[in-house]
């Protein structure tokens, strides 16, 4: 069963148009990780999914049009973002009563448990944690909550290393079970690329790539190439070309690896190489339509 | 919502998972006091100044007069705590409605609160419930205390002066007080002003900063207009009398404001419930709340 399916879904504000008709669809047990530049549309797209910002086309959530209806779909999704920030005021025991009061889906004790391997109090007020332990309160909140999908927007935006790795660490640990779905966007992609079993590459508005993790390993290579057959490879037309130190680093869509093995070193890119090679080729190619 | 309502067929359809709107709304009041401590600490803080006050008084021999035998009004400091609390709770109601849709979207928490099941309509509805209910039950409740301490602090100085407290007991009619403090609350600063506080609340969540000069504008353009051409003040006035509670809830031949003495004070429910101007306040506050509720739809932190 499909969670998410979009249908032209399409937003402007003004004259600038945030969402120009997407299609998507993402399936139960997905981790999705939607990545783009900065007004790419990635928050505007999840802040459709979430029932925040009205929209144009379709658009169903768990069989559901999140805009008519989001505090029943809060029932069964969850929400992390950098803007979403819970209230300094709030006590972290006063947070736990709230969501234990209105969220049908929270499981206290498992909040509990938790945040028992942290160094949160239950009397502390939001406002005297550091943001590390914010992060960490709002997830022992979010993991307790039974939902069926989760949207992570930028969620250790402005964390240090070691508070990024426990959050995706606890995530996929404690949390994933292949049931639920997850979407998450970030810049900071070599952190989640491990995690996602689905990727979405969007820009000014629409989707310029989507593809599975797996299909990406047997569908992109990356070639180190050697300095002698450098001219052999730009032949099977790279979609991307780098320079690294010494040697030219060629980016492949569709091209048999046995064959660029010939020419030099050849490995899976990574997200952020595959990221800017789509980005690039794609505003290289807009702006040779321009002229 | 209305589908939760039994005698409805609708009922079979609603989620069972969803928790019940009453629920969801006295867990969002529950949450406007943790945020807003000031709702009860304000009215407390008054009593306690007000009866540190009166205590001295006592000693210093102000109030004698009133609390001897032959006492006309024997209820003058009484009156006074209860006016106190009365203003109190009119600026606890203003300052809360104009942060109660405007806090969450200035320290970003908006999105927070809508990521959790509990609609627009029950939080705007629950930030509502605090000046139309929530203020003047707490500023009741802290007369009424504050009001018991100061009868039974009266009894030991009447009887330390050697005059039976009998009289002061009986010219006081305490009970009778308190309900009339009661009903001059329910009714003169709890539905009275409420298209006021409605409306303070939808400039709330429409405004991006200076909620009150925001809302405060209209009254201001309006009294401006009047008072050039017609060199009135009728309007501003109007809108300050709502707010402070110059309700017709007592009889005419009192000229009060509020109930000075029980054995003189008629009140009059009936007429002030089929006032029409209460009914149009009460229907202005409707429509503000809606707009309010559809606003927030829409909003986010600022």
């Amino acid at each position: 069963m499909s969670v998410i399916e979009a249908r032209g879904l399409r937003k402007t504000f003004g004259a600038t148009v945030a969402l120009d008709g997407i299609d998507l669809r993402v399936e139960e047990g997905r981790i999705l990780g939607l990545i783009g530049p900065n007004g790419a549309g990635k928050t505007t797209a999840l802040n459709a999914i979430l029932g925040l910002t009205p929209y144009e086309g379709q658009l169903n959530v768990l069989a559901r049009d999140p805009w008519a209806a989001r505090h029943q779909l809060m029932c069964d999704v969850s929400f992390i973002s950098d803007v979403a920030v819970l209230p300094r005021w709030i006590r972290v025991s006063q947070a736990l009563d709230y969501f234990a009061g209105v969220h049908p889906r929270f499981d206290r004790a498992k909040a509990e448990a938790f945040l028992a391997k942290t160094t949160i109090r239950g009397k502390a007020r939001v406002r005297e944690l550091s943001k590390g332990m914010v992060t960490q309160l709002h997830l022992a909140l979010i993991m307790a909550v039974d939902a069926r999908l989760l949207v992570l927007d930028e969620p250790t935006l402005g964390l240090d290393i070691l508070c990024r790795k426990q959050f995706y660490d606890s995530l996929l640990n404690d949390y994933f079970d292949r049931t639920r779905t997850i979407i998450v966007t970030t810049h900071q992609v070599e952190e989640v690329q491990y995690l996602l079993t689905d990727l979405m590459l969007i820009d000014r508005g629409r989707i310029v790539l989507t593809c599975t993790m797996d299909e990406i390993e047997s569908r992109y290579t990356e070639l180190s190439a050697h300095p002698d057959h450098l001219a052999a490879a730009r032949v099977l037309k790279p979609m991307h070309e780098r320079q690294m130190f010494d040697r030219r680093i060629l980016l492949f869509d569709s091209v048999d690896r046995r064959q660029l093995a010939a020419l030099g070193d050849v490995r899976t890119p990574s997200i952020a190489d595959l990221f800017v090679a789509v980005m690039t080729s794609q505003t290289s190619g807009s702006e040779r339509t321009r002229a | 919502m209305s589908a939760a309502a039994p005698d409805q067929p609708m009922t079979a359809h609603v989620d069972p998972r969803v928790p019940a709107d009453k629920k969801l709304f006295l867990w969002s009041v529950r949450r406007e006091l943790w945020e807003n401590r000031s709702l009860y600490i304000a009215p407390l803080a008054v009593a306690a100044v007000a009866l540190v006050g009166f205590f001295i008084s006592t000693f210093l021999g102000i109030w004698e007069s009133q609390l001897r035998l032959d006492a006309e009004k024997p209820g003058t400091p009484f009156d006074l705590v209860a006016g106190l609390l009365m203003l109190t709770s009119i600026m606890v109601s203003v300052f809360y409605s104009q942060e109660a849709l405007h806090s969450e979207r200035r320290d970003r928490s908006i999105l927070f609160w809508k990521s959790l099941p509990v609609s627009d309509a029950t939080t705007v509805l629950s930030k509502a419930s605090i000046p139309l209910v929530v203020v003047p039950l707490t500023a009741f409740a802290v007369t009424f205390a504050t009001q018991w301490i100061m009868l039974l602090w009266s009894t030991l100085i009447v009887k330390a002066s050697g005059q039976s407290a009998a009289t002061l007991w009986s010219r006081l009619s305490f009970f009778q007080m308190s309900l009339l403090v009661f009903y001059h609350f329910a009714t003169a600063h709890a539905l009275w002003p409420m298209p006021v506080y409605s409306w303070i609340l939808l400039v709330s969540g429409w405004a991006r900063r200076a909620v009150l000069l925001w809302a405060l504008l209209p009254v201001l353009v309006i009294g401006a207009l009047e008072g050039i051409f017609y060199r009135t003040a009728h309007f501003p006035l109007f809108v300050f009398s709502r707010l402070m509670g110059d309700a017709p809830t007592i009889a005419h031949g009192s000229q009060s404001t509020f109930p000075l003495d029980p054995a003189k004070t008629h009140i009059a429910p009936g007429m002030f419930l089929t006032s029409p101007a209460l009914w149009l306040g009460l229907i202005f506050s409707a429509v503000c709340l809606l707009l309010a509720i559809r606003l927030r739809r829409y909003r986010g932190p600022i």
